[in-house]
Order: structure tokens, then sequence, then C-alpha cells
């Protein structure tokens, strides 16, 4: 079921929640096997933790500490899913329990808690983690105990693990099509990249600088920032020097306000494009601090937006707000946590089993249609195949999808002459 | 033409950039003043210097949100309010952490050190609940975040003039106080001989209580200001705290001269290296300048005498 038309006009919530009375069942693409039919010797064989009844789960985020700002969209959307699964039948018929985690924001402390929630818990799937920092904590503990971690954030690729489902998108399919579009559409030649100093935007931006130059545009600056740093008037003096057609911006954090605050201040009017503002790092959650006013008129290029009009995500972001919150917003990253438990049910009943290698086997091809996104299907590599967007910032908060890409865009975790 | 730019494009930059360095010495002073008042006068090192920060920017949100709901009429004023709510709200608490904390660890700067950094962290939890984890936007009336056009490429944020002017007051406000007032003399008696002063009169202990809580109020004010330029969450503050402490240390404890010196300095280097090379290689050139000075001359660019 592809989303063969966009609306220029997004839909208000109050629209939206008016055209929506009940949250319509959720159904699936394979056909579910209920409990009766698999017994739970069978369906686990390997000691997780699933009685005839329940299958419990880890989830694992920071909800202490800096990056507990991000992170909290994550466990909302987690937890609503796990809510819908289990109003639905749950899985294998059997209703799925949690044991939340904190990560704390802190590397060492997701690793220990990733550890307790396989080794104590014997939890059958994890859903959690979301810098990249965390996730390589993380990898080597679920490596070694052969558990699955459920990763929501869109990250700078590189990494292929077996025993971890990246349900946000790698650098290139969130870069290139957003590259492209700015080119195509707005006959952009310059770019200035700008960035927060670390793995994801200095990766992001190596990629976004070879797919410039392959289309023989020029890059005009790049410049990075250490993570929290306040201060952008020189950097936004320099982008005033060299006149780019298109300001990249991969700022993330604290750092973001800041920068936006800064550009506007400066005078940098994002609503008449010169320079046009391209970012992959700011969504609707980042806006919320940002402040609607001082970012409208910028693009973002990711998977997702709120304010897509599909009847899934009509009934998503209307579930969400009722469980969450009317003033609650969703980010990309929220609705790929989302993703998580309603596509590890997928595996595990297309395996029929909650052990973590056949769940493993049956991931490649599992494909969801009631994706908020809309389609999604996961790939040889873990990673899911899925549309890249364009989204024209709103003064009150929300994207205008202007753009979204015709077919589905193949992850491509380790690509070739990026690098 | 100077490299590929024209002399007007030229002389340009250079006017916004040497405003954008003044922009960032102002920031830091602004930053710097509350926590070298207590550090310099106290010998107290408050690691929850960025949390008193950020109660007033939290304060400023709410006196946004206030305003907008039932005062619509004065929002294009609010700030002024929304500042003398972060002072009196900062100043409280700070009082409040002085008698309930710090007086007991006087003369234990280490033990300052870590009963404050405890404190941070205490802070950051209680917005986390209060406030929830995520950044709240502050609404900023429009004519705080406009800028004056002076030419077509000199353009001047009006943010950023607003920081200077009420830096260069606050600094004025704390040099009357402190040199020219009588509250200035008890303090800096007592600084210079405890018992002595004790002797003569003077209420230490509230002299050492109204300090602290001068110190917190001014950082309230800074963070308040900071609403214009960076963002307001629980962990906010730990974005300012090392280039307080950097400032405060490099000129010399105790220095109001000192704090404004090495702000200038290090924020004339600073920008002026993002410029020419970037924004991460500027930090790193900066700090190791600071550090390599600090080899030299440990006090730090300007000493007095302190209470030993």
């Amino acid at each position: 079921m592809r989303q063969k038309t966009i609306s220029p006009f997004s839909i208000t919530r109050r629209a939206l929640l008016a055209g929506i009375a009940v949250l319509p069942a959720l159904t699936f693409a394979s056909a579910p096997l209920r409990a009766q039919e698999v017994a739970t010797a069978d369906a686990n064989t390997t000691g997780l933790a699933v009685t005839d009844d329940t299958v419990t789960v880890g989830i694992l985020h920071s909800i202490t500490g800096t990056m507990a700002i991000s992170e909290t969209g994550s466990v909302e959307a987690e937890k609503l899913a796990i809510d819908q699964i289990n109003a639905a039948g749950g899985v294998l018929g059997r209703k799925i329990e949690y044991i939340q985690e904190d990560g704390a924001s802190d590397w060492p402390t997701f690793a220990e808690k990733a550890k307790k929630l396989l080794v104590e818990n014997k939890t059958a799937a994890v859903f959690g983690c979301w810098t990249s920092a965390s996730r390589k904590a993380v990898l080597p503990v679920f490596e070694q105990y052969n558990g699955m971690l459920y990763y929501p954030t869109f990250y700078e690729g590189l990494e292929e693990s077996p025993n971890v489902i990246y349900t946000g998108q790698e650098a290139t399919q969130q870069i290139i099509a957003g590259i492209d579009w700015v080119v195509r559409e707005k006959g952009a030649k310059s770019f200035y990249l700008l960035g927060s100093d670390y793995i994801w935007p200095r990766t992001a931006n190596k990629i976004a600088r070879k797919h410039i130059e392959k289309l023989g545009l020029k890059v005009s600056g790049e410049d990075y920032y250490p993570l929290g740093n306040t201060q952008f008037n020189s950097v936004i003096n320099k982008i005033k020097l060299k006149k780019p057609d298109v300001i990249y911006a991969i700022v993330v954090g604290g750092s973001n306000v800041a920068f936006y605050k800064q550009l506007k201040a400066a005078g940098i009017d994002m609503s008449k494009e010169k320079p046009l503002l391209l970012t992959i790092s700011v969504t609707e959650d980042e806006v919320r601090g940002i402040g609607g006013e001082n970012i409208a008129g910028a693009y973002a290029s990711m998977k997702y937006f709120e304010s897509l009009p599909n009847d899934n995500n009509k009934a998503f972001v209307s579930a969400f707000k009722k469980m969450w919150g009317e003033d609650s917003v969703i980010g990309d990253v929220t609705q790929a946590a989302y993703l998580g438990p309603w596509l590890w049910k997928a595996a595990v009943e297309k395996a029929g089993s909650f052990d973590i290698d056949k769940v493993r086997a049956a991931s490649p091809g599992i494909e969801l249609t009631t994706a908020p996104e809309g389609y999604v299907r996961i790939h040889e590599n873990h990673h899911l195949w899925s549309r890249t967007r364009i989204g024209h910032a709103r003064e009150d908060g929300q994207f205008d999808v202007v753009f979204e890409t015709k077919d589905l865009i193949e992850p491509n975790p380790f690509p070739e002459g990026y690098q | 033409m100077i490299g590929d730019y024209t002399y007007t494009e030229f002389t340009s930059i250079l006017a916004m950039q040497g405003f954008a360095g003044l922009t960032l010495f102002s920031v830091f002073v602004l930053m710097a003043l509350g926590l070298a008042i207590i550090f310099g006068q106290m010998g107290v090192i408050n690691m929850a210097h960025g949390e008193f920060m950020i109660l007033g920017a939290y304060m400023t949100y709410l006196c946004s949100q206030f305003f907008s709901v039932y005062l619509p009429s004065l929002f294009s004023i609010y700030f002024f309010f929304a500042m003398i709510l972060a002072f009196a709200a900062s100043f409280l608490l700070g009082m409040l952490v002085e008698w309930g904390l710090i007086r007991f660890l006087y003369r234990r700067p280490l033990d300052t050190l870590l009963a404050t950094w405890g404190l941070s962290l205490i802070l950051q939890q209680a917005y986390r609940s209060i406030f929830g984890a995520r950044e709240v936007g502050v609404t900023l009336p429009d004519w705080l975040m406009g800028s004056i056009a002076l030419t077509d490429i000199i353009e001047i944020p009006i943010n950023g003039l607003f920081v200077m002017g009420l830096t260069a007051l606050i600094t004025l406000g704390v040099y009357f106080g402190m040199f020219r007032s009588n509250w200035g003399k008890r303090m800096r008696a007592v600084v210079q001989n405890r018992t002595m002063a004790g002797a003569v009169g003077i209420n230490t202990k509230m002299v050492d209580r109204m300090t602290f809580g001068l110190g917190c109020g001014i950082a309230g004010i800074a963070g308040s200001a900071f609403t214009m330029i960076g963002s307001t969450g629980p962990t906010a503050g730990q974005l300012y705290i090392v280039d307080t402490f950097l400032i405060v240390v490099f000129g010399g404890a105790g220095s109001l001269i000192g704090t404004i010196a090495s702000a200038f300095s290090i924020s004339q280097a600073q920008s002026t290296i993002e410029f020419f090379l970037s924004g991460s290689m500027a930090k790193v050139l900066t700090l190791l300048t600071v550090v390599g000075i600090l080899m030299l001359r440990p006090q730090g660019l300007f000493t007095l005498k302190i209470r030993r």
C-alpha cells in the first residue's frame, strides 16, 4: 500500500482527532500463529522468559541524564506498541510484559543493564539505545549472550550486527535523497556542511560531501563544533561570507537550539531560502526546544514526519496522543521505536518461536504494512527499506511533507565510494 | 580584492566578527561573574553554578508562559520581569543552600566541590521531575530576536546588543556594590580577616549568606539572558560550567578585573580561531594556551590576597 499522493496541506490535530474515534485494530501481513498452536516448550528452547501466557522483553533507554530529552519519546512509543500488541492478542498468544531499565545517559551503564536484561531477566528482545555510543557499548553484550536489540535512531551506518535490527535509517538513505531533491528542485549549486563534532555528523557529512562532489557541485565550507557548543556567531559570519545555496546542518542536542536562535538573530531568514537550510538532525521533538518560530522555513530530510497524511499514521498519532498527552509530539526516531515491537512480533510469529536464532533467521523479508511511515521491510542486512521525505518546517513546530521518494530506498550501511 | 572577497565584504566581515567576539566576551563575563564572586570571596567551588543559571532560565520560561496567557499586552516587555524573578529565585535558593549546606563546609574547598556537585545532580533531577526531561521552548518577544541591518552584509543581532548592555550594567553594579557600598566594605572585611571583622560587629554569617546568594542571583540573571541564545533543559547548565570555570581560574580567583580580562582574551582568541580554522580546533587551541599559561602562572592572570 503505497502512498501515491502527498497533500501539500497537512492535517490539523483537531481534524485528525475528529476523524478517528477508535483505534483500528492493526493487522499483519504474515498470518499470526496462536498460543494454543505453539507449546511453550517448542516456542522457547533456549530458556528465555516465556510462559504459557506471557513473554518478557526489555526496554533500555536513558530516562535520566542528558539523553533523557531525546530518548523519552522512544520509550513512550515502545510502550504504546506493546500495549497495542497486547490488546490485539499478544505475540504467539502470549501477553508481552516489559522490564524497563535506565541507561542514565552513561554508556557503561547501558552495557551493564543490557547484561542484566539478557542474563538475569532472560528477555526475549530488547528495545533500546539511542546514541551510537550506547549502541556500541551494548553490542558486545548482545553478541556474547545472543540477545536481540531493536535500535530506533537514524545513524551513521558502518555496522551490521546479527543481534541488532536497525529500525531507523542509515546515513545514505537519509542523506542522498535529500541532497538530490535540493539540487533538482531548488537548483542548489553550493553547500556549507556544518555539524556537531562526533561520529554521526562527521560520517554523514563525509557521505554528503562525496555525493555533492559526484554531482559536480561545490562544498564551500565544512565546520564542526564540540557537542554542547552554544556560540555559533563565527560560523554564521563565515556562511554569510561564502554565500552557499544550502546550509547542510547536523547540529545536535542543546547546540541545536543555540544554532537556530543565533541564525535567526543574525538576520538569516530561512523562509527566503537564501541560503536554504537542510538538516537531518531536527525532528518535531527538537523543534519543541528550538521554538517553531526560530526554525520555520527550514527543510528536514528523514523518513517520517508527524504530519504524514496516511491512515496508519493518523491512527498512530491519535493513539500516541491519547496515551501520552495532547501536547506530545512525535519525531522520526519515536516512530522508528514504535516499529520495533511490531517487527519483533511479526518475526516471532513467522518463526513460530521466540528463540533468538529463529527470530533472526525469520527477520529478513518481514514486512509491515501498518507502519505509520507507510510500508517497511527488513533487508538481509537488518536495516529497513524505507522512503525518505522532505519536510518544510512550520511556525507551529510541525513539518509539511513536500516530497517523498517514489520507491523504497535500499539500506546500504557500507556504501562503496562514500567512505 | 582580498582573497576571494571584495574590500567591502572583507571589512564587513571584520566588523561582524569583531561584534561576534564582543558578544562572546559579554556572555563569558555574565556566566563567570557569579562564580567569581563565590569562588573569589568565599573560596567555595560551586559546581552547581550551571544549575542556578538554568533556574533563571526556567523562571523566564514560566514568565513567558504566564504573560502570554494572562497579560498578552505586556508580552513584549515580560523579559525584564523575568530577569527580576530569575534573580530573586536564584538568590533565595542560593541563601537556602548556603544555610543548609555550604556553611558547614567553609575551609574545606574540596568538600564544597563534592557537595555542590551532588547539589547540581539533585537540581537537575528536580528540574526533570518538575518541567519534564525535554527542553522547553522559551518564546521571546519579536523585537529581541531581530537584527539591525547596517549595510547589506553587516547585520547586528539585537540579542547580542542586549546581552552586552546587560553585562555592562551588572558588572558596574557588582563593582559599585563591592567597592563603593557599605555592604561591599563588610564583605571585603570578612574576606580579609574574619575574626577581626566579627569583633568590630559585622555579622559574618549574614555576609557569607548574602554573598553566596548574590553570586547565585547573578547566575540566575545570566541564565535568563541565555534563553535568547541557548537551550533550556534540565542539563543545559552543564554546557556552561566548563567555560565558566576556565574563565574564573584563568583570570585569577578573587579578582573582578582578572575575570574580565580572562573572558576578553579567551573570547577574542576563540572567535578569531573559529573564523580562520574550525570550531573544534578553536576550542583545542584555546584550552592548550590556557593550560600552558596556567603552568607558568598557576595563580592566574591577576591575584588578590584572600583569607587562608
